[in-house]
Parts: C-alpha cells; structure tokens; sequence
C-alpha cells in the first residue's frame, strides 16, 4: 500500500487543475452509470412500443400461424410453463439434497472440497454447453427425442449449480443455536435438519429456487441446441411431446424479415417479461408472508 | 433398543442419498466433457487438427467443405472485444461512482436497478440489437449492414455491465475506509484516492470480475446468433456480417442435421474449442481472485 500512496506524491499539477480532473472523473462516473439506466429504459421503450399493440386476448390464446397477424402465442406459452415445472421436479430435489449434504455433512475432506471447486465451475459454463450435453446424452444416448423431458432434463443440469448454491446460502443463514438446542433436546441429525433448519430456511430456499427458475424460463440457446422446434402449432400434452418455448417462438419470429412478426416477436416478449414478474413478484411475497409466520 | 436401530439405519441411508445427489454434480462435469471428447474424437479422426485449428476457411455445410475454424474464433473475439471496449469502462466507472462517490441512497436503488439488466433473457437484447440498435447505429454509419459484429457486441456490453460494476463494486467496498482516510488525510482528492489507492487495493476482486467478464462474452449465444449474421468470415471489420462459435451452434441446430455425420460433429468441436477457452478463463480468474486477495483485519 505504502507504494500506491508514495505514488500520488509525485503527482503534478495545481490543486484548481486536480479537483477539475476530480470534477471531471465524477461527471464521467455519473455519465456511466446513466449508460445503463438509460439502455434498459430504451430497452423497455422499444419492446412496448412495438409490441403493445399486438397484445390480445387472440394473441395469447392462438397458436403460431404462416401469416403474423394470426399467429399467437399459445403453444410456447404451455410448452414454456411445462418445460418449468418439469425442470423445477427434477432439480429442485437434486440440488436441494446436494446443498443440505454439502452444508450441513460435508466433511472437510478432499472430496467436500472437489464438488464445491465443481459447482463453481459449472455456474461459469456457458448455456450452450449445457445445450450440446443434453443432446448427446438425453436426446440420442437416451433416447430422449426432442421432447419435453429432454428439455426439461437439460435445463435441470442447468439450474443445478445455481440451486445448491442459493440453498446452502440459505442454509448457512440458520443460526447454529437452533441445531444445537435440537441436539440437546435428543433428537438425531436428520430429525433436527428436517425438523428445525429445513422449516427455518425455507423462505431462502424458495426464494432462490424461483429465482433460478426464472433464469431458466428465458433461456434460449440450449434448448434450441437439443433441437427444440421453432414451429410448433399443437400445445404439447405429454413429457414425450416436443414443445416450444417462449424464447424460442421470440427467436423464430426475430429471424423473420417481415415488420409483422417483429410485431408478434415484441408481444411475445412483453408476454415473457409478465412471467417473469409474476414468478419475481411471487418469490418476494412468498419470502415476506413465510418471515413474519416462523419469526 | 431396536427402535434406536431402526433410527440408526435410516439416518445411514439419508446420509447415503444426500451424499450421492451431491456427487451427481460431478458427474454433469464429466458428462460434459465425455459428450464433447466423444464426438471431437469422431471429428478429428477426419479432419487433422491443424486444419481445424489454422485453417482460415469454414464452410462445413456447403458442398465444398473445410474445416477451419479460425473465422468462428476471429468472430467471437470482435463481438467479444467489442463488449469489452464497452463492458469494463463503463463497469468500472459505475463502479468506483457508486462505492466511492453516491450517497447510499443512491445507490441501494441504482444496484438493484442494473441488476435487472443482467435478468433480461438475451433473446430480448437479441431483438433490441437487431431492431434499436442497428437502425440507430446506420443512422450515424453509412456503411454498416443489417447484420454486424457491431451492434450484437455493444447490446452485449451492456448486458455484461452490470456483472463487472456489481462485483467490482463489492470489491472496491470491501477496501477499509482506513486506506481512504489515509490518502484523504495526504490531501488527495476523491479521484486520486480512488485511482490510486482504492482501485490497486481491490485489485483482485476486480480483475477477477474483468475475466469473468470476458467469460461471459465469449459464451454468449442468442444476441450475436439473432444480430451479428451467420457468415463465418475472417475479418476484423466491426460492419459486416460475422459468426461467432455459438452462433455456428445455433445455425446447425435449426438445421435437420442428422447425427454421426461430419456437420453434425462439427458443432461439438466447436463446443469443445468454447468450453475449453470459458474453462481456462474462469480458472484464471479464480486464480486472480485468491492470488492476489489482500486480508485486512
């Protein structure tokens, strides 16, 4: 540190000149942080003025069409809250047991160490990768198909490391009290973590499992990459279906030259971002209302 | 007695079942890099390395095929670089202006703020590219085509700034106010302070945001595969239409490419050439992270 102070030492200069750079670097400062306010306030502009107009009760309830304006949105609005809830069944388990082991058994042995090292790393794997493992594994090895459970397998694996990271977090906020006045009261290590710290993190739990839902609502490329359809005219009724998404339905309407279906491409978006507020909305209520019940 | 047993086993087998729902997640890793060595060894067996990796022509879909992959790679460092250029400034001073200069009421709206740009899915950033900003930016430029490595990198830099000032914000406040009086108290300004003492004082936490950055980019998807084209060129001209890797991915996906061909393959090659370069950057910033990481007591 002593080096870094010695430094401003040798600066040059009159003081008016210093506080004008200072003056200058924080307009600078300020101007930057504009940028991004600025950029999704364009953002929200843009998709509502294109797409607003196209909103409709017929747009939400009518399946996509060769012609733009009767085309809807139906079909990857099913296929997106199926793809979820199948997502959620099979990683919520998973990474929930995977952050209780971790943080509530997890010795300090090499092997502890090996699979936290992991789960960072696979948060930092881009989407796609995901997307091309989940085509060679679940849609030919296993015979998946381009199905729903394909797709909903992939986004899993996905979800995963984000989800044993939100709930140890969770778990790590239960003051150590509570498992210590358990153990005095003679109960055993599973009954005190399903009885007293699973109930007293819950609220943190849910939230972060919404909230890494809600990533895997508006993911796009690995879906695409296990061969999800961009046309898909039929709502899908069973995991062996193949399906569309919200983002995917965006993406076929995006690459379409015609200003028409940039039109249905907005209200589709607009119809994306509603979900996502519902789930974000329903994560904050549900964390608040679940507090003021356990404290 | 027995019913003590009967505990005793069942809290054997729980332990058992979290323990293997944890290893599973080592399994994903090895899952990956299985699926991606299996069909790279498929495709090498055909195409030599060197052309793969130094060969300046990729057309794998056309009926004259080659199978270099330097045009994806040069396309995903301009879009990439072009994020950058707009990514790690414009973090960075936002930055050092919320841990250094807002009032805290400032910023506890404005963090929360840009955080919502980084959950924006990316095929809206992929619509905003395409549609706002390279209408916009062909109002200014003349010369620049509908599809561009341009437009897609700079929507991409936004995307990514909230990941740089957020994280290096966290490190920048993470420097005691002790260093800040410090340099106050030698009469520095708030600039001098902040450049010259609290910036190299974080440096750790926020170079390792500026490689996680990079990471980011290079993996991204949907706003270079909707906006920057799927014309695997090897230019550095920010104007025309370019492909990066992911968008290769994407390309071949939408296409009816039948599996054990040498199209199909290819996409895990290119997988394989992202995955290691995301891999390599992460761990270096991992390294940076705690390398360098300073402890104040």
């Amino acid at each position: 540190m002593t080096r870094a102070v010695a430094g401003t030492v040798g600066t040059i200069g009159t003081t008016r000149a210093r506080y004008a750079r200072d003056w200058l670097f924080t307009s600078f400062g300020l101007l930057s942080t504009l940028l991004g306010l600025v950029a999704l306030g364009a953002l929200l502009y843009d998709v509502v003025s294109d797409g607003a107009g196209r909103l409709s009760w017929q747009f939400m309830t009518s399946y996509t069409s060769r012609r733009a304006a009767d085309a809807g949105i139906y079909a990857a609005l099913v296929g997106s809250l199926f793809v979820i809830a199948l997502t959620a069944a099979i990683a919520v388990p998973l990474g929930v047991a995977a952050a209780v082991h971790l943080e509530e058994y997890g010795g300090r042995g090499r092997l502890s160490r090996l699979i936290e090292i992991n789960i960072a790393n696979l948060a930092g794997v881009p989407s796609i990768i995901y997307g091309l493992l989940g085509l060679g594994l679940f849609v030919r090895a296993m015979g998946m198909g381009q199905s729903v459970l394909a797709g909903s397998s992939t986004l899993a694996l996905l979800v995963l490391p984000v989800v044993i990271l939100s709930t140890r977090e969770a778990l790590r906020a239960v003051p150590n009290s509570l498992r210590e006045g358990s153990y005095a009261l003679g109960a055993t290590k599973w009954q005190t973590i399903w009885n007293q710290v699973l109930p007293a993190a819950f609220p943190g739990i849910l939230t972060g499992l919404i909230l890494s839902l809600s990533r895997a609502i508006g993911e796009t490329a690995p879906l695409v990459t296990i061969g999800a359809l961009t046309y898909v005219p039929f709502a899908p009724d069973s995991i062996w279906s193949p399906f569309t998404v919200l983002p995917i339905q965006v993406f076929a309407w995006v690459s379409r030259p015609q200003a028409s279906f940039a039109e249905n491409a907005a209200a589709g978006i607009l119809v994306l971002i509603g979900l996502l507020l519902v789930m974000n909305a329903t994560a904050i209520a549900l964390r608040d209302r679940l507090q003021r019940h356990t404290r | 007695m027995t019913r003590r047993r009967v505990r005793r086993i069942v809290e054997f087998v729980i332990e058992r079942v979290l323990f293997l729902s944890a290893t599973g997640s080592i399994l994903i890793t090895a899952g990956i890099i299985l699926v991606l060595l299996f069909e790279t060894a498929a495709f090498l067996s055909e195409v030599p390395i060197a052309e793969f990796l130094f060969g300046t022509v990729w057309t794998p879909l056309f009926f004259d095929k080659h199978f270099g992959v330097l045009p994806l790679v040069t396309g995903t460092l301009l879009a990439s670089g072009i994020a950058m250029l707009v990514a790690l400034p414009a973090g960075l001073m936002t930055a050092i202006y919320l841990s250094e200069y807002a009032p805290s009421s400032v910023r506890r709206t404005v963090k929360p703020v840009l955080e919502l740009l980084a959950g924006v899915p990316t095929v809206v950033y992929g619509y905003f590219a395409l549609l706002f900003v390279t209408p916009l930016l062909q109002s200014v430029l003349p010369g620049l085509a509908g599809f561009n490595a341009l437009s897609p990198g700079i929507v991409m830099g936004i995307m990514i700034l909230p990941l740089v000032s957020s994280l290096s914000e966290d490190a920048l406040r993470s420097v005691p106010n002790g260093l800040r009086e410090g340099a106050y108290a030698l009469g520095a300004t708030r600039m001098e302070a902040a450049l010259r003492v609290v910036l190299p004082a974080a440096f750790s936490g926020v170079s390792a945001a500026c490689v996680l950055a990079v990471s980011r980019a290079i993996g991204e998807t949907m706003i270079v595969a909707i906006a920057a084209g799927q014309q695997p060129r090897l230019t550095l001209d920010p104007r025309v239409p370019v492909e990066t890797m992911t968008a290769y991915i994407v390309q071949v996906s939408l296409g009816d490419t039948p599996g054990g061909t040498i199209e199909y393959r290819t996409i895990f090659a290119v997988g394989m050439l992202l995955f290691i370069s995301t891999f390599v950057l992460n761990l270096f910033s991992n390294w940076l992270r705690e390398r360098f990481r300073e402890e104040y007591a």
